[in-house]
């Protein structure tokens, strides 16, 4: 009797062709945490204090250069607010001057911002 | 004498009505006004809210930006902007929406503001099921010329499912519903929505500058 079995390399030639078929291109920018802290703040507001919030975010942040990645639109200028928030208007300015460093579409909005903690953009 | 029709200029019209694919083909979008004021980036405001659910309108906004930066859009951050605008008075979607596109342009400095509608969002029982629905419209303006370059529409949904006994299935749908509501199903379908507008066949946003594929639309 001879038995059944599919020749090695089509078997191979098959796997290859499949994860290659389900493999997703990688994202523009590493996520993180930004978009469920932002919607934790209005769904369930004080329940993840803005320190929380900050030190999740830094990891974040961290975490993407390590890896080559880039940090979205908005999470720093986001660190930002929190910061001004805290009541750390020089800690929130350095993160409104990143956010204008890594994306210039931001740049008025981000002096708008400096301006109104009493800074110099 | 009755005019001949003839038979090649009925052959089109057969051809089409054989290929069910053609009633549904979409009506391929007008990009002119867009290729005249491509926009590097997008405000979001706060969406005007026709859902049955309050959760909508922030359910919606928090997961808005990843769709839009995905697609290669400086997106301003949601909540920054929905706080400064409250400190300016403006204290919902509903006056939000009303200011003046050269303001958001001169105090923001957004190229494009993004108008969204939520026409549906939460859950529907729908005989024995429950659904989880979002269904937004949006439309884009241009700040400095202040007209419609881009809109659109979009859609998602998630429910139960078929099979099994209905009564079974009713009391599983109440039960969805209930827990359902209170811990938003719909604020993961908003993404989804989103990505189906931004992506629509022939109708789609063209991907932004910080996208590989800047400028296509597919």
């Amino acid at each position: 009797m001879i038995a059944r079995r599919i020749p090695r390399p089509a078997a191979l030639a098959a796997l290859l062709l499949a994860t290659g078929c389900t493999s997703t291109p990688p994202t523009l920018y590493a996520w993180g945490q930004y978009e469920p802290l932002v919607y934790a703040s209005y769904a369930s507001p004080g329940k993840v204090p803005a320190a929380e919030q900050l030190a999740l975010l830094q990891q974040d942040i961290d975490e993407a250069a390590a890896s080559g990645r880039r940090v979205p639109p908005g999470v720093r200028a986001y660190m930002g607010y929190l910061l001004a928030e805290e009541g750390k208007p020089d800690a929130a300015r350095v993160q409104f001057l990143a956010e204008k460093v890594a994306f210039p579409e931001s740049a008025v909005f981000m002096d708008r911002l400096i301006e109104g903690i009493g800074g110099k953009p | 004498m009755t005019p001949r029709r003839s038979p090649r200029a009925v052959l089109p019209w057969l051809f089409c009505a054989l290929m069910a694919g053609c009633a549904n083909q979409p009506q391929p979008y007008d990009y002119s006004a867009f290729r005249a004021h491509p926009p590097r980036s997008i405000l979001v405001l706060p969406p005007i809210n026709q859902g049955t659910t309050v959760e909508g309108t922030y359910g919606f906004l928090s997961a808005a930006t990843r769709p839009l930066a995905e697609h290669g859009y400086y997106v301003f951050p949601v909540s920054v902007v929905d706080h400064f605008m409250k400190a300016q008075g403006m204290p919902g979607a509903g006056e939000m929406h009303e200011v003046p596109l050269a303001r958001a342009r001169e105090i923001l400095g957004a190229d494009a503001v993004l108008f969204v509608t939520l026409e549906r969002y939460g859950q529907t029982y729908v005989v024995v099921d429950s659904v989880s629905e979002v269904r937004i419209r949006a439309r884009l303006y241009d700040t400095a010329s202040e007209t419609l370059i881009w809109e659109g529409s979009g859609f998602a949904q998630s429910g139960l499912g078929g099979g099994g006994d209905p009564l079974a299935r009713l009391v599983a749908a109440v039960v969805v519903q209930a827990i359902g509501s209170s811990t938003d199903a719909s604020h993961g379908l908003s993404p989804v929505a989103m990505n189906n507008m931004l992506a629509s066949p022939k109708r789609g946003l063209p991907y932004g500058p910080y996208h590989p594929k800047a400028g296509l639309t597919e």
